[in-house]
């Protein structure tokens, strides 16, 4: 079932990339998500903002189900990734991922960390997983870096790894949860431009932030959630220049 | 009386009573007896070289067997302790509050004696191998709980980010949550190890021939054949050399392991 649908999403391109209906979470008695609706298509850059709580990051923590939804469905190329008979982690491959806190891994070099996965999930012989990692530490303009220790690295620098690390799985889109929000503020620069860069390219994004400014410039629709639902989603001079909601406008008020 | 003073006074004290215990000690013992009878030269050359050769070699091939086999099973009964399997769970748990809650010396009896005797089973290496069982099964019961809070101690993060890259949960294991788990406990682990070197002692209870006896027992028989207590000093050093280079090293490696952290 799943080499049949992932042969579909390989033809189709009108269907989204992402696609979450009636998504709920729940931890223990705690509602985080109360019945999301939410679709990312291919190609887009989508921005996920709100104040924190709100659930914007379990929302894109179910996308590649490091949360187990509660209920609703979660289809990532037309493949329904709550499906217990999904192969789960061939679709992981295909969803990058960044995290906040860069979780690079702390044993291995900088060109261990590209190349680890490369070789495990996607079995890639060794030389061509090299290839394809130094390929991606130039892209995020590291290359000098290959043998580096996580310790050694800026954190901007260490966000940028892992996002080679990410990029070095051939991923069809990439989610960001909160990437800049542990950067010493000198350094988001580079990581946005990187993304910037990657968003240019067409890669199909889902970010979740707190850059206002990236998402204005960057994104192609900007989503505003709290208390676990969306309130408001729109082109970004729309949502951010002139909000509907009072929510949105009181977020706003505060952030901006 | 001011509390500098009196500070100063206390401290005065001090020195005095350590000064007459010493002088105690050094006029009251009685030296010419202590250096026949544990520093004697001739002594310590009759057991030269044997209890190098044998002695010190079987301590540290009983430790590295030990160790080893503790950290083998060890490691598997941390895995069935951390398994979704609620049975394994159980077992692992009672396994390890057994041998934990046993004296090591029973134990050990009870592979060299009692099992022989019930199941008629020759173990593998005579009563030494089935000593050396009983010191595995009880020194992986301590690994066990050591590599799992050490499995426990590393970040979720790591493994929802190779999980997040598509690597099953037994390569994220092997290649991610192990090799950082075992830096997290490298010291408690060497305590273990140097715990094992000490407790090989243990194994005289299962009765050892000639060539198989490790330091203590073989400091023992020579303490007993000479009347004199020089081979127990010799042996303690031997201990020494074996386990103070240990904990420098490990040391070191703390120290290069902090690059990778």
């Amino acid at each position: 079932m799943t080499s049949l649908s992932k042969g579909s999403s390989a033809v189709s391109t009108t269907e989204p990339a992402i696609e979450v209906r009636a998504l709920c979470k729940s931890f223990g008695s705690n509602e985080v998500l109360k019945g999301i609706d939410f679709h990312v298509d291919q190609g887009e850059v989508v921005c996920v903002i709100g104040p924190s709580g709100s659930g914007k990051s379990t929302l894109l923590r179910c996308v590649n189900r490091l949360e187990e939804p509660t209920t609703g469905t979660v289809m990532v190329e037309g493949v329904d990734i709550t499906d217990p008979e999904t192969d789960l982690d061939k679709m992981r491959t295909r969803i990058g991922m960044v995290f906040q806190q860069f979780n690079l891994f702390p044993h291995l070099s900088v060109l261990g960390n590209l190349t680890l996965a490369q070789q495990r999930a996607k079995k890639r012989g060794k030389a061509e997983a090299i290839e394809v990692a130094r390929r991606n530490l130039a892209k995020v303009g590291l290359a000098e870096k290959a043998d580096a220790f996580p310790s050694q690295l800026s954190g901007g620098q260490q966000q940028r790894v892992a996002i080679a690390r990410a990029l070095s799985m051939d991923p069809d889109m990439m989610l960001f949860d909160e990437p800049t929000s542990a950067l010493d503020p000198e350094l988001v620069g580079d990581v946005l431009e990187v993304m910037k860069q990657l968003a240019r390219e067409g890669m199909t994004m889902m970010v979740v932030t707190h850059e206002m400014g990236f998402a204005r410039e960057v994104g192609d629709r900007v989503v505003f959630m709290d208390g676990g639902v969306v309130v408001e989603q729109g082109k970004p001079e729309d949502v951010l220049g002139n909000p509907q909601h009072e929510r949105t406008r009181s977020f706003l008020s505060k952030v901006l | 009386m001011k509390p500098s003073t009196r500070r100063r006074l206390f401290q005065g004290v001090l020195y005095a009573v350590f000064a007459v215990l010493i002088l105690v000690v050094i006029f009251l013992a009685d030296w010419a007896r202590i250096r026949v009878y544990f520093f004697n030269l001739d002594v310590a050359a009759q057991t030269l070289p044997e209890i190098v050769v044998i002695a010190a070699k079987n301590t540290i091939i009983y430790t590295v067997i030990a160790f080893v086999g503790g950290l083998i099973l060890g490691l598997i009964l941390a895995l069935m302790k951390l398994s979704p399997v609620l049975p394994y769970r159980w077992l692992a748990t009672g396994y390890v509050e057994l041998f934990r809650g046993l004296p090591a010396l029973l134990v050990i009896f009870g592979f060299a004696y009692a099992v022989p005797i019930a199941f008629e089973w020759r173990p593998p290496g005579g009563s030494v191998g089935a000593g050396l069982i009983g010191l595995i099964v009880v020194s992986s019961a301590y690994i066990a709980e050591t590599i799992r809070a050490g499995i426990e101690a590393v970040p979720k993060g790591q493994v929802e980010a190779a999980r997040s890259l598509g690597m099953k949960s037994s390569w994220t294991m092997v290649s991610v949550v192990l090799p950082q788990a075992f830096r997290i406990i490298t010291p408690p682990l060497t305590n273990e190890l140097v715990i094992l070197i000490k407790d090989t002692s243990l194994l005289f209870i299962v009765g050892l021939a000639l060539g198989e006896r490790e330091l203590t027992t073989f400091a023992r028989d020579t303490l007993t054949s000479q009347a004199n207590a020089t081979p127990l000093v010799v042996a303690s050093l031997l201990y020494l050399v074996i386990t103070l280079p240990m904990t420098q090293l490990v040391a070191k490696l703390e120290r290069h392991n902090k690059r990778g952290r």
